[in-house]
Protein backbone atom coordinates (compact mmCIF):
# COMPACT_ATOMS: atom_id res chain seq x y z
CA UNK A 1 0.00 0.00 0.00
CA UNK A 2 2.55 2.45 1.09
CA UNK A 3 4.47 1.47 -1.91
CA UNK A 4 1.71 2.47 -4.36
CA UNK A 5 1.16 5.29 -2.63
CA UNK A 6 4.59 6.66 -3.33
CA UNK A 7 4.16 5.88 -6.24
CA UNK A 8 0.89 6.79 -7.66
CA UNK A 9 1.75 10.33 -5.60
CA UNK A 10 4.98 11.22 -7.54
CA UNK A 11 4.81 13.38 -9.90
CA UNK A 12 8.28 12.64 -11.41
CA UNK A 13 6.78 9.58 -13.09
CA UNK A 14 4.09 11.23 -14.91
CA UNK A 15 6.41 14.33 -16.43
CA UNK A 16 5.49 14.79 -20.33
CA UNK A 17 6.51 16.36 -23.25
CA UNK A 18 4.30 17.43 -26.14
CA UNK A 19 5.36 18.37 -29.38
CA UNK A 20 3.46 21.63 -30.99
CA UNK A 21 3.09 21.32 -34.42
CA UNK A 22 1.73 24.18 -36.17
CA UNK A 23 2.10 26.76 -39.35
CA UNK A 24 1.13 30.19 -39.69
CA UNK A 25 0.51 31.09 -36.26
CA UNK A 26 -2.06 28.16 -36.52
CA UNK A 27 -1.76 25.27 -33.79
CA UNK A 28 -3.03 21.91 -35.51
CA UNK A 29 -5.88 20.11 -34.08
CA UNK A 30 -4.01 16.74 -33.90
CA UNK A 31 -1.75 18.86 -31.51
CA UNK A 32 -4.52 19.58 -29.28
CA UNK A 33 -5.61 15.54 -29.18
CA UNK A 34 -2.05 14.82 -28.64
CA UNK A 35 -2.66 17.14 -25.18
CA UNK A 36 -5.74 15.25 -24.33
CA UNK A 37 -3.81 11.63 -24.59
CA UNK A 38 -0.91 13.46 -22.27
CA UNK A 39 -3.84 14.79 -19.58
CA UNK A 40 -4.70 11.14 -19.44
CA UNK A 41 -1.37 10.06 -17.45
CA UNK A 42 -1.50 13.36 -16.02
CA UNK A 43 0.46 16.75 -15.28
CA UNK A 44 3.09 18.45 -15.68
CA UNK A 45 2.55 18.70 -19.43
CA UNK A 46 5.24 21.25 -20.93
CA UNK A 47 4.55 21.85 -24.66
CA UNK A 48 7.54 22.78 -26.65
CA UNK A 49 6.57 25.20 -29.36
CA UNK A 50 9.25 25.17 -32.71
CA UNK A 51 8.03 28.58 -33.57
CA UNK A 52 8.03 31.50 -30.77
CA UNK A 53 4.83 32.65 -32.54
CA UNK A 54 2.50 29.51 -31.08
CA UNK A 55 3.65 30.18 -27.71
CA UNK A 56 1.12 32.11 -26.20
CA UNK A 57 -1.85 30.35 -27.87
CA UNK A 58 0.17 27.16 -26.94
CA UNK A 59 -0.20 28.31 -23.01
CA UNK A 60 -3.66 28.50 -23.65
CA UNK A 61 -4.65 25.01 -24.18
CA UNK A 62 -6.14 23.27 -21.15
CA UNK A 63 -4.03 20.83 -19.21
CA UNK A 64 -0.99 22.68 -20.81
CA UNK A 65 1.47 23.16 -17.16
CA UNK A 66 4.72 25.01 -18.86
CA UNK A 67 5.58 26.07 -22.56
CA UNK A 68 9.26 26.20 -23.75
CA UNK A 69 9.85 27.86 -26.77
CA UNK A 70 12.86 28.20 -29.15
CA UNK A 71 12.92 29.58 -32.94
CA UNK A 72 15.41 28.54 -36.22
CA UNK A 73 12.88 25.48 -37.13
CA UNK A 74 11.06 27.30 -40.02
CA UNK A 75 11.43 23.50 -42.11
CA UNK A 76 11.24 20.85 -39.24
CA UNK A 77 13.87 18.37 -39.84
CA UNK A 78 13.82 14.80 -37.54
CA UNK A 79 18.00 15.30 -37.48
CA UNK A 80 17.94 18.93 -35.97
CA UNK A 81 15.56 18.58 -33.63
CA UNK A 82 16.09 15.23 -32.21
CA UNK A 83 18.98 15.89 -30.59
CA UNK A 84 17.68 19.34 -28.96
CA UNK A 85 14.48 16.84 -27.68
CA UNK A 86 16.73 14.00 -26.54
CA UNK A 87 18.50 16.85 -24.37
CA UNK A 88 15.13 18.09 -23.33
CA UNK A 89 14.25 14.62 -21.75
CA UNK A 90 17.59 13.70 -19.99
CA UNK A 91 17.85 16.89 -18.63
CA UNK A 92 14.61 17.73 -17.26
CA UNK A 93 14.15 13.81 -16.55
CA UNK A 94 10.20 14.09 -18.83
CA UNK A 95 9.01 10.12 -18.52
CA UNK A 96 6.85 11.01 -21.47
CA UNK A 97 7.05 12.45 -24.91
CA UNK A 98 4.19 12.77 -27.19
CA UNK A 99 3.56 14.00 -31.12
CA UNK A 100 0.54 13.65 -32.88
CA UNK A 101 1.00 10.34 -35.57
CA UNK A 102 1.38 13.49 -38.43
CA UNK A 103 4.14 12.79 -40.94
CA UNK A 104 6.60 15.16 -38.78
CA UNK A 105 5.90 13.12 -35.68
CA UNK A 106 6.56 9.69 -37.38
CA UNK A 107 9.53 11.28 -39.06
CA UNK A 108 10.89 12.02 -35.09
CA UNK A 109 9.82 9.92 -32.79
CA UNK A 110 11.41 6.67 -33.64
CA UNK A 111 14.56 8.46 -34.41
CA UNK A 112 14.76 9.83 -31.06
CA UNK A 113 14.02 6.46 -30.11
CA UNK A 114 17.31 4.59 -31.37
CA UNK A 115 19.05 7.82 -29.50
CA UNK A 116 17.73 6.69 -26.27
CA UNK A 117 17.28 3.33 -26.90
CA UNK A 118 13.99 3.27 -26.32
CA UNK A 119 10.77 1.44 -28.53
CA UNK A 120 8.33 3.91 -28.90
CA UNK A 121 4.62 3.36 -29.73
CA UNK A 122 2.95 4.44 -32.89
CA UNK A 123 -0.90 5.52 -33.57
CA UNK A 124 -1.51 5.26 -29.69
CA UNK A 125 -5.78 5.57 -29.66
CA UNK A 126 -6.32 4.53 -26.03
CA UNK A 127 -4.67 5.06 -23.13
CA UNK A 128 -5.15 2.62 -20.15
CA UNK A 129 -2.64 3.27 -17.64
CA UNK A 130 0.76 5.19 -17.61
CA UNK A 131 2.36 1.63 -18.77
CA UNK A 132 0.04 0.52 -21.23
CA UNK A 133 -1.31 1.16 -24.47
CA UNK A 134 -4.05 0.59 -27.38
CA UNK A 135 -2.96 0.25 -30.68
CA UNK A 136 -4.27 -0.35 -34.11
CA UNK A 137 -2.55 -3.23 -36.01
CA UNK A 138 -2.96 -4.73 -39.41
CA UNK A 139 -4.59 -1.30 -41.02
CA UNK A 140 -7.24 -1.22 -37.92
CA UNK A 141 -8.23 -5.29 -38.09
CA UNK A 142 -7.28 -5.38 -34.87
CA UNK A 143 -6.48 -3.90 -31.55
CA UNK A 144 -3.29 -4.64 -29.39
CA UNK A 145 -2.99 -3.31 -25.89
CA UNK A 146 0.93 -3.54 -25.54
CA UNK A 147 2.50 -2.68 -22.22
CA UNK A 148 6.32 -0.94 -22.51
CA UNK A 149 8.88 -2.44 -20.12
CA UNK A 150 10.76 1.41 -20.87
CA UNK A 151 11.01 4.29 -18.91
CA UNK A 152 10.69 6.58 -21.13
CA UNK A 153 7.79 6.30 -22.97
CA UNK A 154 7.98 7.92 -26.66
CA UNK A 155 4.04 7.83 -28.94
CA UNK A 156 2.61 9.00 -31.51
CA UNK A 157 -1.11 9.51 -30.95
CA UNK A 158 -3.38 9.20 -33.50
CA UNK A 159 -5.80 12.36 -33.73
CA UNK A 160 -9.43 10.74 -34.42
CA UNK A 161 -8.91 8.76 -30.93
CA UNK A 162 -8.75 11.73 -28.81
CA UNK A 163 -11.28 15.21 -28.52
CA UNK A 164 -9.15 18.13 -28.85
CA UNK A 165 -8.12 20.00 -25.73
CA UNK A 166 -10.11 23.00 -24.97
CA UNK A 167 -8.50 26.27 -25.73
CA UNK A 168 -9.05 29.04 -22.10
CA UNK A 169 -9.76 32.47 -22.67
CA UNK A 170 -6.21 33.83 -21.06
CA UNK A 171 -3.34 31.62 -19.33
CA UNK A 172 -0.83 31.93 -16.59
CA UNK A 173 1.24 29.54 -17.58
CA UNK A 174 5.26 30.29 -17.62
CA UNK A 175 7.16 30.71 -21.13
CA UNK A 176 10.51 29.70 -21.34
CA UNK A 177 13.52 29.70 -23.81
CA UNK A 178 14.19 25.92 -24.70
CA UNK A 179 18.28 25.75 -24.89
CA UNK A 180 20.09 25.59 -27.81
CA UNK A 181 21.19 22.22 -28.76
CA UNK A 182 23.84 22.40 -31.81
CA UNK A 183 22.37 19.46 -34.28
CA UNK A 184 25.97 18.37 -36.81
CA UNK A 185 22.46 18.18 -38.91
CA UNK A 186 23.37 16.97 -42.56
CA UNK A 187 20.38 17.35 -44.41
CA UNK A 188 19.58 19.92 -46.17
CA UNK A 189 15.88 21.32 -47.08
CA UNK A 190 15.72 22.28 -50.69
CA UNK A 191 11.99 23.14 -51.83
CA UNK A 192 8.19 22.70 -50.67
CA UNK A 193 5.09 22.16 -52.92
CA UNK A 194 2.16 22.48 -50.43
CA UNK A 195 -1.40 22.30 -52.13
CA UNK A 196 -3.33 25.41 -51.48
CA UNK A 197 -7.15 24.66 -50.54
CA UNK A 198 -9.87 26.96 -49.12
CA UNK A 199 -11.26 24.27 -47.56
CA UNK A 200 -11.42 22.78 -43.71
CA UNK A 201 -8.19 20.42 -43.45
CA UNK A 202 -8.77 16.73 -43.80
CA UNK A 203 -7.79 15.94 -40.44
CA UNK A 204 -9.97 18.26 -38.82
CA UNK A 205 -12.85 18.50 -40.74
CA UNK A 206 -16.76 17.51 -39.41
CA UNK A 207 -17.83 16.23 -42.56
CA UNK A 208 -15.49 14.38 -45.26
CA UNK A 209 -16.73 13.91 -48.85
CA UNK A 210 -14.45 10.92 -50.55
CA UNK A 211 -14.45 10.04 -53.88
CA UNK A 212 -13.44 6.40 -55.61
CA UNK A 213 -12.33 4.78 -58.61
CA UNK A 214 -16.04 4.77 -59.08
CA UNK A 215 -15.92 8.13 -60.25
CA UNK A 216 -13.77 7.28 -63.78
CA UNK A 217 -11.80 10.30 -64.43
CA UNK A 218 -10.32 13.79 -63.13
CA UNK A 219 -13.37 15.74 -64.32
CA UNK A 220 -16.22 13.70 -63.15
CA UNK A 221 -14.33 13.61 -59.57
CA UNK A 222 -13.91 17.46 -59.72
CA UNK A 223 -17.30 17.51 -60.92
CA UNK A 224 -19.45 15.56 -58.64
CA UNK A 225 -17.59 15.91 -55.34
CA UNK A 226 -17.09 19.33 -55.29
CA UNK A 227 -20.12 20.65 -55.14
CA UNK A 228 -21.65 18.59 -52.48
CA UNK A 229 -18.46 19.80 -50.86
CA UNK A 230 -19.05 23.02 -50.87
CA UNK A 231 -22.51 22.78 -50.08
CA UNK A 232 -21.81 21.33 -46.74
CA UNK A 233 -18.26 23.02 -46.25
CA UNK A 234 -16.65 19.56 -46.15
CA UNK A 235 -13.02 18.77 -46.42
CA UNK A 236 -12.71 16.50 -50.15
CA UNK A 237 -11.01 12.81 -49.27
CA UNK A 238 -10.23 10.24 -51.95
CA UNK A 239 -9.58 6.12 -51.77
CA UNK A 240 -6.08 5.34 -53.01
CA UNK A 241 -7.79 3.94 -56.28
CA UNK A 242 -8.37 7.61 -57.21
CA UNK A 243 -4.77 9.29 -56.38
CA UNK A 244 -3.52 6.59 -58.23
CA UNK A 245 -5.12 7.33 -61.24
CA UNK A 246 -4.96 11.08 -60.92
CA UNK A 247 -8.11 11.77 -60.45
CA UNK A 248 -6.60 14.24 -57.51
CA UNK A 249 -3.72 15.31 -54.86
CA UNK A 250 -2.60 12.51 -53.03
CA UNK A 251 -2.66 14.90 -49.69
CA UNK A 252 -6.40 13.77 -50.10
CA UNK A 253 -6.04 10.12 -50.00
CA UNK A 254 -7.67 8.78 -46.88
CA UNK A 255 -6.22 5.26 -45.42
CA UNK A 256 -4.08 3.36 -44.08
CA UNK A 257 -1.13 4.79 -46.22
CA UNK A 258 -2.80 8.09 -45.78
CA UNK A 259 -4.86 10.08 -43.52
CA UNK A 260 -6.70 8.58 -40.84
CA UNK A 261 -9.90 10.63 -40.22
CA UNK A 262 -13.06 10.37 -37.86
CA UNK A 263 -15.46 13.24 -39.11
CA UNK A 264 -19.42 13.54 -37.69
CA UNK A 265 -20.10 12.45 -40.86
CA UNK A 266 -18.14 11.03 -44.01
CA UNK A 267 -19.60 10.25 -47.44
CA UNK A 268 -17.99 7.52 -49.45
CA UNK A 269 -18.75 7.61 -53.25
CA UNK A 270 -17.87 5.20 -55.55
CA UNK A 271 -15.58 3.62 -53.14
CA UNK A 272 -15.80 -0.42 -52.66
CA UNK A 273 -14.46 -0.10 -49.11
CA UNK A 274 -10.89 -1.51 -50.01
CA UNK A 275 -9.43 -2.79 -46.14
CA UNK A 276 -6.80 -0.15 -46.64
CA UNK A 277 -9.73 2.03 -46.98
CA UNK A 278 -11.56 1.23 -44.59
CA UNK A 279 -8.48 1.74 -42.12
CA UNK A 280 -8.84 5.42 -41.94
CA UNK A 281 -11.90 6.43 -41.88
CA UNK A 282 -14.61 3.70 -40.03
CA UNK A 283 -14.15 5.43 -37.22
CA UNK A 284 -16.68 8.30 -38.62
CA UNK A 285 -19.34 8.57 -36.84
CA UNK A 286 -21.94 8.54 -39.59
CA UNK A 287 -20.95 6.85 -42.85
CA UNK A 288 -23.08 7.40 -46.10
CA UNK A 289 -21.75 5.26 -48.97
CA UNK A 290 -23.20 5.82 -52.53
CA UNK A 291 -21.80 3.02 -55.16
CA UNK A 292 -23.62 1.43 -58.05
CA UNK A 293 -22.56 -2.22 -56.90
CA UNK A 294 -24.87 -3.04 -54.13
CA UNK A 295 -22.21 -5.81 -53.40
CA UNK A 296 -19.31 -3.21 -52.56
CA UNK A 297 -17.99 -3.86 -49.55
CA UNK A 298 -18.15 -0.70 -48.13
CA UNK A 299 -22.05 -1.31 -47.49
CA UNK A 300 -20.92 -3.51 -44.73
CA UNK A 301 -19.99 -0.75 -42.51
CA UNK A 302 -22.05 2.09 -43.70
CA UNK A 303 -25.02 3.49 -41.39
CA UNK A 304 -26.82 4.73 -45.01
CA UNK A 305 -26.29 3.09 -47.75
CA UNK A 306 -27.31 3.99 -51.26
CA UNK A 307 -27.24 2.10 -54.55
CA UNK A 308 -27.73 4.44 -57.85
CA UNK A 309 -25.63 5.96 -60.80
CA UNK A 310 -23.41 8.62 -59.31
CA UNK A 311 -24.27 10.56 -62.51
CA UNK A 312 -27.90 11.19 -60.87
CA UNK A 313 -27.85 10.71 -57.46
CA UNK A 314 -25.33 13.23 -56.41
CA UNK A 315 -26.39 16.27 -58.59
CA UNK A 316 -30.18 15.67 -56.96
CA UNK A 317 -28.66 15.44 -53.79
CA UNK A 318 -26.67 18.72 -54.12
CA UNK A 319 -29.77 19.98 -55.35
CA UNK A 320 -32.07 19.02 -52.33
CA UNK A 321 -29.59 18.55 -48.96
CA UNK B 1 35.74 11.94 -56.64
CA UNK B 2 32.34 10.04 -56.02
CA UNK B 3 32.15 6.74 -54.49
CA UNK B 4 29.85 3.55 -55.48
CA UNK B 5 26.97 3.10 -54.24
CA UNK B 6 26.67 -0.26 -51.82
CA UNK B 7 22.46 0.07 -51.13
CA UNK B 8 21.31 -2.24 -48.61
CA UNK B 9 17.56 -3.30 -48.75
CA UNK B 10 15.78 -4.89 -46.06
CA UNK B 11 12.75 -7.05 -46.92
CA UNK B 12 10.22 -7.58 -44.45
CA UNK B 13 7.98 -10.84 -44.86
CA UNK B 14 4.30 -10.36 -43.96
CA UNK B 15 0.59 -11.60 -44.16
CA UNK B 16 -0.18 -10.80 -47.96
CA UNK B 17 -1.97 -7.89 -48.20
CA UNK B 18 -4.87 -8.55 -49.87
CA UNK B 19 -5.91 -11.14 -46.99
CA UNK B 20 -7.59 -10.05 -43.88
CA UNK B 21 -5.97 -11.58 -40.64
CA UNK B 22 -7.83 -13.04 -38.55
CA UNK B 23 -7.41 -12.53 -34.84
CA UNK B 24 -6.15 -16.35 -33.15
CA UNK B 25 -8.08 -18.31 -30.02
CA UNK B 26 -5.81 -17.13 -27.45
CA UNK B 27 -6.08 -13.50 -28.48
CA UNK B 28 -2.10 -13.02 -28.27
CA UNK B 29 -1.81 -12.24 -32.23
CA UNK B 30 -3.18 -12.75 -35.62
CA UNK B 31 -3.92 -16.27 -36.80
CA UNK B 32 -0.69 -17.44 -39.56
CA UNK B 33 -1.19 -21.22 -39.97
CA UNK B 34 -1.93 -21.91 -43.34
CA UNK B 35 -2.16 -17.72 -44.18
CA UNK B 36 -0.43 -16.80 -47.48
CA UNK B 37 2.17 -14.49 -46.59
CA UNK B 38 4.43 -12.26 -49.41
CA UNK B 39 6.71 -9.37 -49.63
CA UNK B 40 5.66 -6.10 -47.74
CA UNK B 41 4.47 -4.33 -50.34
CA UNK B 42 6.46 -0.81 -48.96
CA UNK B 43 10.05 -3.32 -49.37
CA UNK B 44 8.96 -4.38 -52.70
CA UNK B 45 8.74 -0.34 -53.86
CA UNK B 46 12.00 0.09 -52.07
CA UNK B 47 14.06 -2.59 -53.88
CA UNK B 48 12.10 -1.86 -56.85
CA UNK B 49 13.46 1.83 -56.67
CA UNK B 50 16.83 0.04 -55.95
CA UNK B 51 16.73 -1.63 -59.04
CA UNK B 52 15.96 1.84 -61.37
CA UNK B 53 18.25 3.73 -59.87
CA UNK B 54 20.99 1.12 -60.75
CA UNK B 55 19.47 0.71 -64.35
CA UNK B 56 19.43 4.27 -64.70
CA UNK B 57 23.09 4.74 -63.38
CA UNK B 58 24.91 1.42 -63.23
CA UNK B 59 27.90 3.06 -62.90
CA UNK B 60 27.14 4.79 -59.48
CA UNK B 61 25.54 1.28 -58.37
CA UNK B 62 28.24 -0.75 -57.08
CA UNK B 63 25.46 -3.35 -55.47
CA UNK B 64 22.04 -3.88 -54.13
CA UNK B 65 22.20 -6.01 -51.03
CA UNK B 66 18.44 -7.26 -49.77
CA UNK B 67 18.53 -8.49 -46.16
CA UNK B 68 15.52 -10.07 -44.00
CA UNK B 69 15.31 -10.70 -40.45
CA UNK B 70 12.35 -13.29 -39.88
CA UNK B 71 11.82 -17.04 -39.71
CA UNK B 72 13.68 -19.49 -41.99
CA UNK B 73 10.41 -19.09 -44.65
CA UNK B 74 11.63 -15.49 -45.18
CA UNK B 75 14.18 -17.00 -47.52
CA UNK B 76 11.28 -16.97 -49.95
CA UNK B 77 10.94 -13.64 -50.26
CA UNK B 78 15.01 -12.97 -50.87
CA UNK B 79 14.89 -15.75 -53.25
CA UNK B 80 12.45 -12.80 -54.76
CA UNK B 81 14.40 -9.94 -54.51
CA UNK B 82 17.30 -11.99 -55.84
CA UNK B 83 14.86 -12.99 -59.33
CA UNK B 84 13.51 -9.28 -59.22
CA UNK B 85 17.14 -7.73 -59.44
CA UNK B 86 19.46 -7.55 -55.82
CA UNK B 87 22.32 -9.07 -56.69
CA UNK B 88 22.94 -11.21 -52.83
CA UNK B 89 21.35 -11.36 -50.03
CA UNK B 90 21.24 -12.27 -46.50
CA UNK B 91 18.86 -14.28 -43.77
CA UNK B 92 19.02 -13.37 -40.37
CA UNK B 93 17.43 -16.87 -39.10
CA UNK B 94 15.42 -15.58 -35.59
CA UNK B 95 12.85 -18.22 -36.03
CA UNK B 96 9.08 -17.89 -35.04
CA UNK B 97 10.18 -14.73 -32.90
CA UNK B 98 8.42 -11.29 -33.35
CA UNK B 99 11.08 -8.40 -33.39
CA UNK B 100 10.57 -4.96 -32.74
CA UNK B 101 11.98 -2.62 -34.77
CA UNK B 102 14.44 -0.82 -32.31
CA UNK B 103 15.94 -4.49 -32.37
CA UNK B 104 15.64 -4.20 -36.69
CA UNK B 105 17.11 -1.78 -36.49
CA UNK B 106 20.04 -2.12 -34.60
CA UNK B 107 20.44 -5.75 -36.17
CA UNK B 108 20.09 -4.03 -39.46
CA UNK B 109 23.27 -1.56 -37.97
CA UNK B 110 25.77 -4.45 -38.13
CA UNK B 111 24.42 -5.39 -41.52
CA UNK B 112 25.27 -2.29 -42.91
CA UNK B 113 29.09 -1.87 -41.00
CA UNK B 114 29.54 -5.43 -42.06
CA UNK B 115 28.29 -4.74 -45.77
CA UNK B 116 29.82 -1.05 -45.35
CA UNK B 117 26.78 -0.14 -46.88
CA UNK B 118 26.23 3.76 -48.11
CA UNK B 119 22.17 4.01 -49.02
CA UNK B 120 19.89 2.00 -47.15
CA UNK B 121 16.13 2.04 -48.66
CA UNK B 122 13.61 0.77 -46.70
CA UNK B 123 9.62 0.76 -46.91
CA UNK B 124 8.21 3.17 -45.08
CA UNK B 125 6.11 0.72 -42.55
CA UNK B 126 5.29 -2.91 -42.67
CA UNK B 127 2.03 -3.48 -43.02
CA UNK B 128 1.50 -5.89 -39.85
CA UNK B 129 2.57 -4.13 -37.29
CA UNK B 130 2.00 -0.26 -38.98
CA UNK B 131 4.92 0.99 -36.79
CA UNK B 132 6.57 3.36 -39.63
CA UNK B 133 9.83 3.39 -37.13
CA UNK B 134 12.54 0.86 -38.73
CA UNK B 135 14.13 3.67 -41.20
CA UNK B 136 14.25 6.14 -38.41
CA UNK B 137 15.56 4.20 -36.00
CA UNK B 138 18.20 3.12 -38.15
CA UNK B 139 19.55 6.59 -39.11
CA UNK B 140 19.31 7.54 -35.89
CA UNK B 141 21.95 4.48 -34.25
CA UNK B 142 24.40 5.91 -37.18
CA UNK B 143 23.52 8.91 -37.38
CA UNK B 144 22.84 9.39 -41.04
CA UNK B 145 20.48 11.64 -42.79
CA UNK B 146 17.39 10.31 -43.02
CA UNK B 147 14.57 11.22 -46.25
CA UNK B 148 10.99 9.76 -45.13
CA UNK B 149 8.09 8.64 -47.18
CA UNK B 150 10.08 9.23 -50.55
CA UNK B 151 8.14 9.84 -53.85
CA UNK B 152 10.96 10.30 -56.01
CA UNK B 153 14.84 9.56 -55.57
CA UNK B 154 17.39 11.27 -57.59
CA UNK B 155 21.51 10.60 -57.51
CA UNK B 156 23.28 13.71 -58.21
CA UNK B 157 26.94 14.01 -59.24
CA UNK B 158 28.93 14.22 -56.08
CA UNK B 159 27.34 12.02 -53.93
CA UNK B 160 24.13 13.91 -53.44
CA UNK B 161 20.96 12.43 -53.55
CA UNK B 162 17.76 14.75 -53.58
CA UNK B 163 14.32 13.51 -52.41
CA UNK B 164 10.82 14.64 -52.79
CA UNK B 165 9.32 14.00 -49.82
CA UNK B 166 5.14 13.35 -49.45
CA UNK B 167 4.50 15.44 -46.33
CA UNK B 168 1.06 16.44 -44.52
CA UNK B 169 -0.78 18.94 -46.86
CA UNK B 170 1.70 18.54 -50.05
CA UNK B 171 5.23 17.39 -50.55
CA UNK B 172 8.95 18.73 -50.10
CA UNK B 173 12.30 17.97 -51.35
CA UNK B 174 15.18 17.50 -49.16
CA UNK B 175 18.83 16.63 -50.11
CA UNK B 176 21.84 15.07 -48.02
CA UNK B 177 25.02 13.52 -49.55
CA UNK B 178 25.55 9.79 -48.93
CA UNK B 179 25.33 8.13 -46.54
CA UNK B 180 21.93 8.21 -45.74
CA UNK B 181 18.69 6.23 -45.01
CA UNK B 182 15.52 6.85 -47.80
CA UNK B 183 12.47 5.56 -46.54
CA UNK B 184 9.61 4.76 -50.15
CA UNK B 185 6.27 5.33 -50.12
CA UNK B 186 3.53 4.12 -52.55
CA UNK B 187 3.68 6.42 -55.02
CA UNK B 188 7.23 6.14 -55.59
CA UNK B 189 6.86 3.75 -58.07
CA UNK B 190 5.36 0.56 -59.68
CA UNK B 191 6.87 -2.84 -58.57
CA UNK B 192 7.70 -5.56 -61.29
CA UNK B 193 6.99 -9.00 -61.14
CA UNK B 194 10.45 -11.61 -61.44
CA UNK B 195 10.08 -13.38 -64.71
CA UNK B 196 10.73 -17.25 -64.79
CA UNK B 197 13.97 -17.35 -65.74
CA UNK B 198 14.88 -14.98 -63.61
CA UNK B 199 13.62 -16.70 -60.81
CA UNK B 200 15.86 -19.53 -62.52
CA UNK B 201 18.84 -17.40 -62.05
CA UNK B 202 17.88 -16.46 -58.41
CA UNK B 203 18.88 -19.63 -57.13
CA UNK B 204 22.38 -19.52 -58.14
CA UNK B 205 22.62 -16.01 -56.59
CA UNK B 206 24.50 -15.74 -53.03
CA UNK B 207 21.78 -16.39 -49.78
CA UNK B 208 23.72 -16.28 -46.71
CA UNK B 209 22.04 -17.63 -43.68
CA UNK B 210 22.89 -16.21 -40.44
CA UNK B 211 22.16 -16.21 -36.93
CA UNK B 212 21.87 -13.66 -33.97
CA UNK B 213 24.74 -14.34 -32.83
CA UNK B 214 26.69 -13.98 -36.04
CA UNK B 215 25.54 -10.16 -36.26
CA UNK B 216 27.31 -9.59 -32.68
CA UNK B 217 23.94 -9.61 -31.47
CA UNK B 218 23.07 -12.03 -28.43
CA UNK B 219 19.32 -12.24 -27.97
CA UNK B 220 16.24 -10.06 -28.67
CA UNK B 221 15.77 -7.19 -26.23
CA UNK B 222 12.00 -6.58 -26.58
CA UNK B 223 10.54 -3.79 -24.49
CA UNK B 224 6.42 -4.09 -25.40
CA UNK B 225 4.84 -6.94 -24.09
CA UNK B 226 1.66 -7.49 -26.22
CA UNK B 227 -1.11 -8.21 -23.37
CA UNK B 228 -3.99 -9.00 -25.74
CA UNK B 229 -4.91 -8.67 -29.38
CA UNK B 230 -8.36 -8.40 -30.10
CA UNK B 231 -10.96 -7.26 -33.37
CA UNK B 232 -12.04 -3.09 -33.00
CA UNK B 233 -15.49 -2.96 -32.29
CA UNK B 234 -18.55 -3.77 -34.98
CA UNK B 235 -19.85 -1.09 -36.55
CA UNK B 236 -23.83 -1.29 -35.93
CA UNK B 237 -25.42 -2.92 -39.48
CA UNK B 238 -27.37 -0.03 -41.18
CA UNK B 239 -30.01 0.70 -43.46
CA UNK B 240 -30.15 0.61 -47.44
CA UNK B 241 -32.75 3.44 -48.76
CA UNK B 242 -33.79 3.75 -52.10
CA UNK B 243 -33.45 7.36 -53.19
CA UNK B 244 -31.66 10.89 -52.51
CA UNK B 245 -34.81 12.18 -50.31
CA UNK B 246 -35.04 9.22 -48.15
CA UNK B 247 -30.83 9.34 -47.43
CA UNK B 248 -31.65 13.41 -46.76
CA UNK B 249 -34.59 12.30 -44.44
CA UNK B 250 -32.39 9.48 -42.21
CA UNK B 251 -29.69 12.30 -42.39
CA UNK B 252 -31.51 14.24 -40.77
CA UNK B 253 -32.95 11.47 -38.15
CA UNK B 254 -29.41 11.16 -37.71
CA UNK B 255 -28.77 14.70 -36.95
CA UNK B 256 -26.07 14.43 -39.64
CA UNK B 257 -26.69 17.52 -41.22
Amino acid sequence: MIFKRLFSSSRLLKDSLVLVEGSQSQINPATLSTITAASQIGEPITALVLDSNLAEQASKIKGVTKILKTDGFEHVLAEDVTPLLKNLIENNKYNYFFTSGSTLGKSIIPRLGALLDVQPLSDVIKVIDPKTFVRPIYAGNALATVKSKDNIILASIRASAFPPAPIEESSSVSIEDAPKVESNNRTEFVSENLTKSERPELGSAKIVVAGGRGLQNKEMFNKLIEPLASKLNAAIGASRAAVDSGFCDNSLQVGQTGKIVAPELYFAIGISGAIQHLAGMKDSKVIVAINKDPEAPIFNIADIGLVGDLNEVLPELVEKI
Amino acid sequence: MSSKLKILVPVKRVIDYAIKPRINKTNTGVETKGVKFSINPFCDIALEESIRLKEKQPEKIDSIHAVSIGPTKAQDILRTALAKGADDSTLIDVGEDIVEPLQVAKILKSIVEKNNSNLVVLGKQAIDDDSNQTGQMLAGLLNWPQATNASKVEIKDNDEIYVTREIDGGEDTIKAKLPMIITVDLRLNEPRYASLPNIMKAKKKPLTKLKLKDVGIDSIDNRLEVLKVEEPPAREAGVKVGNVDELISKLKDLKAI
